[in-house]
């Protein structure tokens, strides 16, 4: 598939489904318990894409030691929680990184 | 009833602070777009078509990883299934609106204009409320747009060894914050992330995003089914 059919999909579905919660779904469509189960979504899948980038290295192997990135995603974690604001979770994790590499 | 240039404003000066993290996240799209090899073209068109950060993101993330097509669409179906349930919440609010001002305000459905928005449609019943939905999303069209835009032309003048592409995980763990209080969200995430590490070279296809998925939201059946009998 080339990277202009892969772009129109991807915007397809998307689309689709941002048009199919205002047009389609109703509220009496879900009951609490599908809800309650939707509610987990973001954190059913976002890890998926967060630890991967984090433990596995550019030859597709998890690697522990001598890994920057583990201490400044933590470090990041913990400003997140304190402080729940995006922008200061991404820039101390950043800052962190380049700490790490740069200057440690 | 306000005038619809009013509802309008409204909804750009409430989304006006969500904005403040957009800008960063479009900026390392667009860097992080020309580093895995799209075209400047292709890039301005993903945010053009596509609309949606985590949606662009997931694809350039699986698309490096060498993932197949159909893997990295339904990844991105999958990351828009959490819109689903706000379908449920705004749905009621627009239910009397005519069919051609449905498609264009799906267009702009983006988180920060939902979450602004619920809350002004929750209050107010003027037949021009949806505008300010419409403000809100423009907003957040104009600076994304432009973001990108900037990504791309820094993204040439931006050394690689900066490492800028775990700006990726830190983005999504900055979506999680609210959710690492929760005991079982918090379970959710470690299991969804170590089926995704552990299962990186052993999921066929590159699905690991799906699977990983699909094993958290079980977790999560199965937690909160405990709990409601406790």
């Amino acid at each position: 598939m080339s990277n202009w059919a892969l772009i129109l999909y991807c915007g397809l579905i998307t689309y689709l489904t941002r048009f199919s919660m205002i047009a389609l779904i109703k509220k009496e469509m879900f009951n609490d318990r599908i809800r309650e189960i939707l509610s987990f979504v973001p954190s059913a899948i976002f890890p998926a894409i967060i630890f991967p980038a984090i433990f596995i290295n550019e030859i597709g192997l998890i690697e522990i030691d001598d890994n920057p990135k583990i201490l400044a995603a933590i470090i990041a974690m913990f400003i997140g929680i304190f402080s729940r604001s995006i922008i200061a979770t991404i820039f101390s994790g950043l800052a962190s990184y380049w700490f790490l590499i740069f200057v440690v | 009833m306000k005038s619809n240039l009013k509802v309008f404003l409204k909804g750009i000066i409430d989304v006006s602070p969500l904005m403040i993290p957009v800008v960063p996240f479009g900026l390392i799209f667009g860097v992080l777009a020309i580093d895995v090899g799209f075209t400047p073209i292709e890039t301005m068109a993903m945010s053009l078509i596509i609309f949606g950060g985590a949606s662009q993101i997931v694809l350039l993330q699986l698309f490096s990883g060498g993932a197949s097509s159909l893997v990295i669409i339904s990844s991105v179906g999958a990351v828009n299934s959490r819109h689903l349930l706000y379908g449920a919440v705004v749905s009621e609010h627009l239910s009397d609106l005519k069919l051609i001002w449905k498609i264009i305000i799906s267009y702009f459905l983006i988180d920060q204009a939902f979450a602004i928005s619920n809350e002004y449609l929750k209050k107010n019943k003027d037949h021009n409320r949806y505008l300010h939905l419409v403000g809100g999303g423009a907003t957040c069209w104009v600076i994304w747009q432009s973001t990108t835009f900037l990504g791309i032309i820094l993204g040439s003048a931006i050394p690689e060894k900066l490492g800028l592409s775990f700006a990726v995980p830190l983005t999504f763990l900055a979506l999680l914050v609210n959710d690492f209080r929760k005991f079982i969200n918090v379970i959710v995430i470690i299991i969804s992330g170590l089926v995704a590490t552990f299962g990186y070279n052993y999921i066929p296809f590159k699905a690991y995003v799906i699977v990983a998925a699909l094993a958290g939201l079980f977790t999560a059946m199965i937690l909160t089914r405990k709990n409601k009998k406790a």
